[in-house]
């Protein structure tokens, strides 16, 4: 085959203005990369300071633990030199003493005391009473005179707490998240039975979710299959009915269900009324995990659905019919031929689901009652009552890698391009 | 290190998106919890205060706790000015650098001279709050329902057998571990020494776990009268003004049984760093002023904090009912009263609070 030399480019290919084509392409596609950049600017700033950035000052927060530090640095100075047996010598308590009534000056005796009274209960009176009465000192021995003040000095588990909650960064929220601490011996061992709760709490919140996401997906499924599959002027009807309670707010609708399962609500009534239970009989179903469940399962019905919905709508009935006319049962058609097809929107409605259960709050604070009530109720708890935020940031730490490592399994099972979310 | 920047930032834009309703900037934001309560403060302080001074009054509505406050105070976006706060929170908050220290000698003193320090009850002045209320913590029945015999100690709230059916407790355990003990026989006196003990707490939630299956949990100081009025429990224990407001203002007939009521005083403090601080403060002059406080017990039963005000409680406002035999401080009612220990709660709160929390789980 021979080439005309003289057609043929024998250099790059240039555009209409002289320039190579490979570089004016590359510049007209770096001036639609920017514009689409800014076009998306501020929805990325909007999501770094709203999300990323909390997030990141939440996980800093789980592990930060500047107080003790920042007000007793000379006191954990000395401790490093001491061997978490008996009691410290003299220097520790003179740099506690001299710390102590420092930071009571500052006003950050009190944030001092709360911290090691999370840790240690009872040090937030042991230091209040102790600073109250060595301000009169002049000066040592102040072992003596601390030990004098309250006996509770001469305790050797008192300036371990001192010693360990001294640390600038520490793992203890994590340990207390996970019903764990560290023992006076310097181990790590769980908490007494009595005192451990968060183990539980998150299993509990497991399988409320897991619960939530089971109901949602068998109520979801015939109603999505009606909507894709009625004449368009029914299924607009009962899609409005599934986008109502969509649009209702979510408090009116948790209290709607109190008005109606409540002791004497209406379903009670009304079994009362037909004689299924006696009037002492009546049946508690709110304030408890029952009434979670049936709120949130209502409330997160319409997330289960619409995936559903879109995915159904795609699927043509010629599929159902060849299966049919090939000799199956109608049965034996529906779960073999179309069931598979709808796999990409269960899946999405599950992990839409489940991820938005596993973190509810509101619902399980109203109706929860005592058995019902999930992790995120106690980290709002620790947010709001105890102002523990570093055990609430750790709380949510890991309930942000549950949820990751769940997302990652999802992706390996079933594969997230397999999603459909409409 | 911290992150001052990130959040910051972070606050800045939340605050740029979502910024609440706009308080006018000369207005006075005062935050208190809400319902029959906030009412009466808004009847006995603002309004007379606004009339006064001229300086409109915001009132917010809050459960408690000092998360808020602490927010406020870390990110230096103050926007409370005033709060009403229990005993525990007024001490800690104060501890903590939340709350501006008050000076006793700026408070008025009673009509007849005597010095605010003198005129108060002991223990409604502490070093950064100043108390308005004594309140109660009672447990209270329907009487409609109630139709047998009816509940009068302690004792019978934690008798399942002889009253069968649901009781409401408030969800802490602040005074349930009080009533655990002394419904199983602790002497009113002892209860702190007893709770002080590994095996006294061990005691209160034995006495506790014998009721837990009949117990709704209850949150806000709202629910008990709801829950009374719906039938959804037999009895439950309230705060006194509350049950006495749907008595007074919705024709319930609800009784409280007074036996071992829980008495504890509610504070206003100053918010630290407030930019309306001097108004703030004659707002707390003027809101703990002897007559101010006597107004206030005619819209609520509570009692007040100044023994000058104690002989000009009268009427209440709206129904006309002699407000006397409904305060907590009534001797009738008084005489089994506990004063709620602020030290012990203070220092065992986080640890019973854990505890509690556990085995409420269980």
């Amino acid at each position: 085959m021979t080439v005309d030399a003289g057609t043929a480019p024998s250099g790059p290919i240039l555009a209409a203005d002289g320039t190579p084509l490979k570089v004016s392409l590359r510049k007209a596609q770096r001036v639609r990369k920017l514009r689409a950049f800014a076009l998306v600017l501020p929805l990325l700033a909007f999501v770094l300071i709203t999300f990323i950035l909390p997030i990141v000052d939440m996980l800093f927060r789980s592990v930060d633990n500047p107080v003790v530090a920042r007000n007793l640095p000379i006191t954990l100075n000395v401790l490093k030199e001491w061997d978490g047996t008996g009691t410290p010598d003299e220097t520790a308590y003179a740099a506690i003493a001299k710390e102590l009534v420092e930071a009571r000056e500052n006003k950050e005796m009190g944030k001092v005391a709360t911290r090691l009274n999370f840790e240690t209960s009872g040090m937030r009176s042991l230091i209040g009473k102790s600073v109250r009465k060595i301000r009169r000192l002049k000066e040592g021995p102040y072992k003596e005179a601390l030990i004098k003040i309250d006996k509770r000095w001469a305790n050797t588990e008192i300036w371990s707490t001192i010693k360990r909650i001294g640390a600038p960064y520490t793992h203890v929220q994590y340990l207390a998240a996970l019903d764990m601490k560290t023992q006076p011996d310097g181990s790590v061992g769980m908490q007494p039975e009595d005192r451990q709760i968060y183990g539980q709490i998150f299993m509990r919140t497991l399988w409320i979710s897991l619960l939530v996401t089971g109901f949602c997906l068998l109520l979801a499924y015939p109603v999505s299959y009606l909507l894709a599959t009625l004449p368009l002027r029914y299924s607009n009807l009962l899609m409005v009915m599934v986008l109502l309670p969509f649009w209702t707010s979510l408090l009116v609708r948790t209290t709607s269900w109190i008005v109606l399962l409540q002791r004497n609500g209406v379903v009670n009534d009304l079994l009362v009324w037909v004689g299924i239970v006696g009037e002492d009989g009546r049946i508690q179903m709110i304030y408890n995990q029952t009434g979670t469940l049936v709120a949130m399962t209502q409330i997160l019905l319409p997330f289960m659905i619409l995936p559903l919905y879109s995915v159904m709508k795609t699927i043509s009935p010629s599929y159902m019919r060849a299966a049919r006319s090939l000799g199956a049962k109608p049965a034996t058609a529906f779960v073999r031929v179309y069931m598979p097809q709808t796999a990409a929107g269960v899946g999405a409605g599950c992990l839409l689901v489940f991820i938005l259960s596993i973190g509810y709050y509101i619902t399980p604070a109203l109706v929860g009652g005592q058995s019902g009530t999930m992790i995120s109720n106690f980290i709002a708890y620790h947010m709001k009552s105890s102002l523990n935020w570093s055990l609430a940031a750790a709380l949510g730490t890991i309930l942000l890698a549950a949820v990751l490592v769940l997302y990652w399994l999802y992706n390996k099972i079933v594969g997230i391009d397999n999603m459909k979310l409409g | 290190m911290r992150l001052p920047i990130l959040t910051g930032a972070a606050v800045l834009g939340l605050a740029a998106f979502a910024s609440g309703p706009a308080i006018a900037a000369d207005a006075l934001t005062v935050v208190s919890w809400g319902g029959a309560f906030t009412k009466s403060q808004l009847e006995a302080y603002h309004k007379p205060y606004t009339a006064k001074y001229g300086t409109k009054i915001q009132s917010e509505d809050y459960n408690g706790g000092l998360a808020e406050v602490r927010a406020q105070v870390e990110t230096g976006k103050i926007t409370w000015d005033v709060v009403d706060v229990e005993v525990s929170e007024g001490v800690r908050g104060c501890d903590e650098g939340l709350f501006e220290p008050i000076d006793t000698s700026s408070l008025l003193p009673a009509p007849d001279g005597t010095p605010a320090v003198d005129d108060f009850i002991p223990g409604s002045v502490i070093e950064c709050a100043v108390a308005t209320i004594v309140w109660s913590t009672v447990f209270a029945y329907d009487a409609d329902v109630m139709t047998g015999a009816k509940p009068t100690t302690l004792k019978d709230f934690f008798d399942v057998k002889k009253f069968p059916g649901k009781r409401g407790l408030r969800k802490t355990p602040v005074v349930n571990m009080e009533w655990a003990l002394i419904a199983d026989g602790v002497a009113r006196d002892d209860v702190y020494d007893v709770l002080s003990t590994k095996a006294g707490q061990d005691r209160a939630f034995k006495k506790l776990d014998s009721i837990k299956d009949h117990v709704l949990w209850w949150e806000a100081g709202a629910q008990p009268p709801q829950m009374l009025a719906d039938g959804e429990v037999l009895m439950t224990s309230a705060y006194n003004g509350r049950i006495f407001n749907a008595q007074a203002t919705e024709n319930k007939n609800f009784n409280i049984v007074w036996d071992n009521q829980l008495f504890a005083f509610d504070y206003y403090a100053i918010v630290k760093g407030t930019k309306r601080k001097d108004e703030a403060l004659r707002y707390l002059q003027f809101a703990t002023a002897t007559e101010q406080l006597a107004a206030q017990a005619s819209w609520i039963s509570y009692g007040p904090t100044r023994k000058s005000s104690a002989g000009m409680v009268g009427k209440h406002a709206i129904s006309g009912v002699d407000m006397k035999p409904h305060m907590p401080t009534d001797p009738k009612n008084f005489k089994t009263a506990l004063l709620n220990n602020s030290d012990f709660w203070a220092d065992n709160q986080d640890e019973l609070n854990e505890r509690f929390n556990a085995w409420l789980a269980k």
